[in-house]
């Protein structure tokens, strides 16, 4: 580096005596891992699993690492000191764990080009930012199969935040799961404008049991919808995480977001000097997403469905996107025998048949 | 779509208004009294801890309850002592209020994330509160009854109770309430407590019966719905009733045409409905004049008095 | 004993200085306190939150991109505030202006430049004045309490902004996530060069002194304030109150739209669900603790901006949970409000004898 502006000078100053102030004991050799959170570590969904990632990076590498996080961090302006703070604090890699953070995630590494910046479930990427995201769908698949499988009426419900192609995949997924078990199954789903809102999102579970739904999955974040199935007998899957303490009857399996080994992959590269900026989506054979076990409400016949799907994702040799699909109108949007690629699930935007959904 | 169905979903409309009738219920003696209360929010998600964390420890969702009341209580106390004993700006220091408690309640549930309690459903046997029709009756937590008797027992205190009179009095015209020789300071203190008290009670019904859990900031705004809701019903008892359940229907509304594919009209405008409608209603009493409106005349003003 | 106030003549000016520093000192010595007992390193936490981003000039041009909006929201609430008129819908005001000013940008699409940005600015500035505009209408016109319609409006305000993001205004592009489209380079406000502060900040640091200049020196100053000391006066003084509502609603209307356009322009360049991020309620507060003094804002804005910034420091270095710095601040206005007692009142403990009747 030969041009070092007053800025960055000034920068490196500030940022030595800080992390200084915050821990005078560190050694200059660890690298440091920045994560900004969405929610509270706590909320045990979305950001507690993040932060499992995390503590995982921690248990992996030991001293050569430090992790730094900052929790309920907005989705607005407001991310962009945040992320600016653990830059100027000395973080080599930082993680920006919501969609929200996108643009600000950009703006801030354009003045850090020296800093890695990992973005999840964006699209956009730059020289130092790389983005990453889970298959999630593919553990929909499984929950579907045992949905369609266990489902005595026949109309299912998905609880949704936002009609974005991460929720509309999964509900395709689980539709067309359900569907390859009772193809008269329908799935009714029920966008809240939220991702966490848990009054609405228990009398939304309500509604959709009093529209005849004998089992609801959730794509919100809260465990509210399982407490309401609890309550009523019924049954449900968790979501982001193992939530079988909050409904232990109704809870039959969950998708668990299993970020440690991203995270540790990559903070490697960084040790390494091997980072470049890549787009991953893994998915099941990553172990990323990941089955937890099955409760003993799920029938022996369910489980050996559910188990095959998975397999066939472990080894890649199912997908649930393979033609003939249909959208909701009949028309056929993928032939048979064609597999979605990856860029069209990322933007996919309609439904399929069998789907009941408002607008 | 027959009468199960029907009965399912008034069970529904009963949980979505609950909450905001027992905050807004005391919300509307404290206005009755003279004071605004921005706080109703914040004391809402103290209610919501406390009568979690009671639960937790005591096993026992009664205490539960009283811990709910006892926690918003205290936090009313705050906003009290400023506003009766040093004057300050109601509607900051309501604000104000809305912050703290929002941000104690996610302190003091550090703690509790990822625990669950009992839901604190109805006492009643299986026979009534599971029964296909008599559930409609029996099947609700003990604060849904309570939310309902203390409806007319307001009424009743507010119209026909000395007390109900004084406070009424302290809130048309305290300067004449003082100078006549109550204690106007007095009263609005018991109101706020009891403001505070019946918020808390109306948070606690979503950590301990729709959802047996703690999450930071659980409320999710219902607290502001409970405000429009006073201000909706004109400060009347009866119509606070009639106008909580049907903010309670437009929100299950919303989810029923959802959910049944309907989509003629945007979730943002039943969202919008009940401040929208509030603004209306607001607009009718006001227009009416100070002679037919139940708003008390002092309200969100400072007692000065003269000596 | 009994406490005794007696109404000074004229607001103490040592007491409206001091007090304000009083309160910010202590809530810094209960934090340390209070963070010592919950096991957290009292001191490192409060310097951090109070002083790190003072300290830092790295950390300036955050504090100066968070008290922006917090100053012009503020300056022109606390006018209102000296007229008696409570607009605490300020939130709204600022989500319309801001939407008024992604509307102007969307109709010019791809061409940009200063008049097209200068258009944009007046759309957010007439947008926030015309949502003030409705409770002012209802208040002089029905004498519906503006407290509440203001309240009620915000609520309404959030709804059609996430209407606008998630269904006309959304991204083609965005892949069906409910925002807009991000703003074309050529409608963003210009840019301090090698940082991140727009001009927004400058306008921040003007309009203080152009509200000081009408608050102190013009007829309609003087108008506001004799309206806001009574309403016989006013009417002695020949002055139409109603003007007055009219006029302090629609300028604290405009100023909130100014604030939510330059932060759209300025900063975000887009919107979101998460866009209504609480600059609106959180500058009733800065108007209270700047006193309603133009000046005061500017200091008080700064002082919130601080805290925050702070606020989010402190998770990284001593690892505090976000929520306290609300506890921080709320602590701090529940002082200032304390304190504004001290201000008005002279205070008189009076050994008495059972007081009568109290």
């Amino acid at each position: 580096m030969t041009m070092i502006s007053r800025r960055t000078l000034f920068k490196g100053a500030g940022a030595a005596t800080l992390a200084t102030l915050a821990s005078p004991a560190l050694a200059e050799d660890k690298v440091k891992v920045g994560f900004i959170f969405l929610g509270p570590i706590g909320d045990y969904g979305w950001t507690w699993a993040h932060n499992k990632g995390r503590e995982a990076v921690e248990a992996e590498l030991g001293d050569k690492v430090e992790t730094i996080y900052v929790e309920n961090v907005a989705e607005d302006a407001s991310a962009i000191p945040v992320l600016r703070d653990l830059a100027q604090q000395g973080c080599k890699l930082i993680f920006t764990t919501s969609f929200g953070y996108m643009d600000q995630t950009l703006e801030v590494a354009a003045e850090f080009p020296d800093v890695k910046f990992e973005h999840c479930t964006g699209y956009k990427r730059s020289d130092n930012v790389a983005t990453y995201n889970s298959r999630f769908h593919e553990g929909r698949a499984v929950l579907g199969t045992i949905a369609g499988k266990m489902t005595k009426s026949g109309v299912v419900g998905y609880l949704g935040s936002f009609k974005i192609p991460e929720v509309v995949l999964g509900v395709n997924s689980f539709a067309l799961s359900a569907q390859k078990q009772n193809p008269a199954v329908v799935v009714k789903v029920l966008m809240i404008d939220s991702w966490f809102d848990p009054p609405k999102e228990a009398a939304a579970t309500e509604t959709l049991i009093n529209l005849g739904c004998d089992l609801v999955t959730t794509h919100t974040d809260s465990p509210a919808p399982l407490q309401v199935l609890e309550q009523k007998g019924l049954f449900g899957f968790g979501q982001g995480a193992d939530m079988s303490a909050f409904a232990p009857n109704a809870h039959l399996t969950a998708i668990e977001d299993i970020w440690g080994p991203y995270y540790i992959e990559r903070t490697k590269a960084i040790l390494e000097g091997t980072w470049t900026s890549t787009d991953t989506w893994d998915g099941m054979i990553d172990g990323e997403v990941v089955i937890s076990p099955y409760s003993a409400a799920v029938t022996a016949d369910a489980a050996a469905a559910a188990d095959s799907v998975k397999a066939g994702y472990m080894d890649g040799s199912f997908n649930i996107f393979t033609g003939p699909i249909y959208d909701q109108d009949g028309v056929e949007r993928v032939k048979a025998g064609e597999v979605m690629g990856l860029g069209d699930l990322a933007t996919m935007d309609w439904f399929v048949k069998g789907v009941e959904s408002a607008a | 779509m027959g009468i199960d169905f029907i009965i399912a979903a008034i069970i529904t409309v009963v949980g979505l208004t609950t909450p905001i009738l027992l905050a807004g219920l005391g919300e509307l003696v404290v206005e009755k009294s003279g004071v605004l209360n921005l706080g109703v929010e914040g004391m809402m998600l103290v209610g919501a801890i406390s009568g979690f964390a009671v639960t937790v420890y005591t096993f026992n969702p009664w205490f539960g309850v009283l811990g709910a009341a006892a926690g918003g209580a205290l936090a009313s106390l705050l906003f009290a002592v400023l506003v009766l004993q040093l004057n300050s700006n109601q509607v900051a220091t309501g604000l104000a209020l809305t912050i703290f408690g929002t941000g104690i309640s996610s302190l003091m549930g550090l703690s509790f994330t990822g625990r669950i309690v009992m839901p604190f459903a109805s006492v009643f046997p299986d026979a009534l509160a599971k029964h296909e029709y008599l559930r409609l009756i029996f099947g609700y937590s003990p604060i849904v009854y309570f939310a309902l008797i203390m409806v007319p027992l307001t009424t009743w205190f507010l119209k026909s109770t000395r007390a109900g009179l004084i406070l009424r009095a302290v809130g048309e015209n305290d300067l004449s309430a003082h100078s006549i020789g109550y204690s106007v300071i007095k009263v609005r203190y018991a109101a706020i407590a009891f403001g505070g008290a019946m918020a808390g009670i109306g948070g606690c019904y979503f950590s301990m019966v729709i959802t047996p859990m703690w999450a930071e900031k659980m409320t999710a705004g219902r607290g502001w719905i409970a405000l429009a809701l006073v201000v909706f019903a004109g400060w009347r008892t009866g119509r606070l009733l009639t106008g909580a359940y049907f903010f309670g229907i437009l929100m299950a509304l919303e989810l029923y045409a959802k959910a049944s594919g309907f989509s003629f009209l945007p979730s943002q405008f039943w969202a919008a409905m009940p401040y929208a409608m509030t603004v209306v209603a607001l607009s009718f009493i006001s227009s009416r004049g100070t002679a037919g409106a139940n708003a008390p005349a002092c309200l969100g003003k400072p007692f000065l008095p003269s000596t | 004993m009994r406490i005794k106030l007696e109404k000074r003549h004229e607001p103490s000016l040592a007491m409206l200085v001091a007090t304000p520093i009083a309160s910010v000192i202590l809530t810094m010595l209960i934090g340390i306190v209070v963070f010592d007992l919950l096991g957290i390193n009292g001191f490192e936490a409060v310097v951090d939150i109070f002083l790190s981003p003072l300290l830092y000039s790295y950390k300036w041009q955050d504090v100066a991109l968070k008290a922006a909006p917090l100053i012009i929201i503020a300056l022109g609430l606390s006018m209102g505030n000296r007229a008696q008129v409570w607009n605490i819908g300020a939130e709204g005001q600022y989500v319309i202006g801001a939407l008024c000013c992604a509307g102007m940008g969307i109709a010019f699409g791809q061409t940009g430049g200063f008049l097209v940005v200068l258009l944009m600015i007046a759309a957010g500035i007439v947008g926030g004045g015309l949502w003030a505009a409705v409770p002012a209408w209802l208040r002089t016109k029905y004498n519906v309490n503006e407290i509440l319609s203001s309240l009620m409006l915000t609520y309404v305000s959030f709804q059609v902004l996430g209407y606008l993001v998630g269904g006309p205004w959304k991204d083609p592009n965005g892949r069906n996530f409910p925002a807009t489209a991000p703003l074309a380079d050529a409608q963003t406000l210009p840019v301090w060069p090698e940082s991140t502060v727009h001009l927004g900040v400058l306008v921040a640091l003007i309009l203080p002194f152009v509200f000081w200049v009408i608050m102190a020196r013009s007829e309609f100053g003087y108008q506001v304030r004799v309206v806001g000391s009574s309403a016989t006066a006013a009417r002695h003084g020949g002055f139409d109150s109603k003007r007055t509502i009219w006029a302090t609603m629609i300028i604290g209307g405009a100023m909130a739209g100014l604030a939510g356009g330059l932060e759209f322009a300025g900063v975000l360049h887009k919107i979101d669900l998460g866009f209504a991020s609480g600059y609106g309620f959180t500058a009733i507060i800065v108007a209270f603790l700047g006193r309603l003094n133009p000046f005061g804002c500017l200091i008080a804005g700064i002082v919130l901006a601080v805290t925050y910034v702070g606020g989010q420091m402190a998770q990284t270095s001593v690892h505090i949970p976000n929520s306290t710095a609300g506890i921080f601040q709320a602590m701090m206005l529940f002082f200032i409000l304390a304190s504004d007692i001290l201000v008005r009142y002279r205070i008189r403990l009076i050994p008495s004898a059972k007081a009568a009747g109290v």
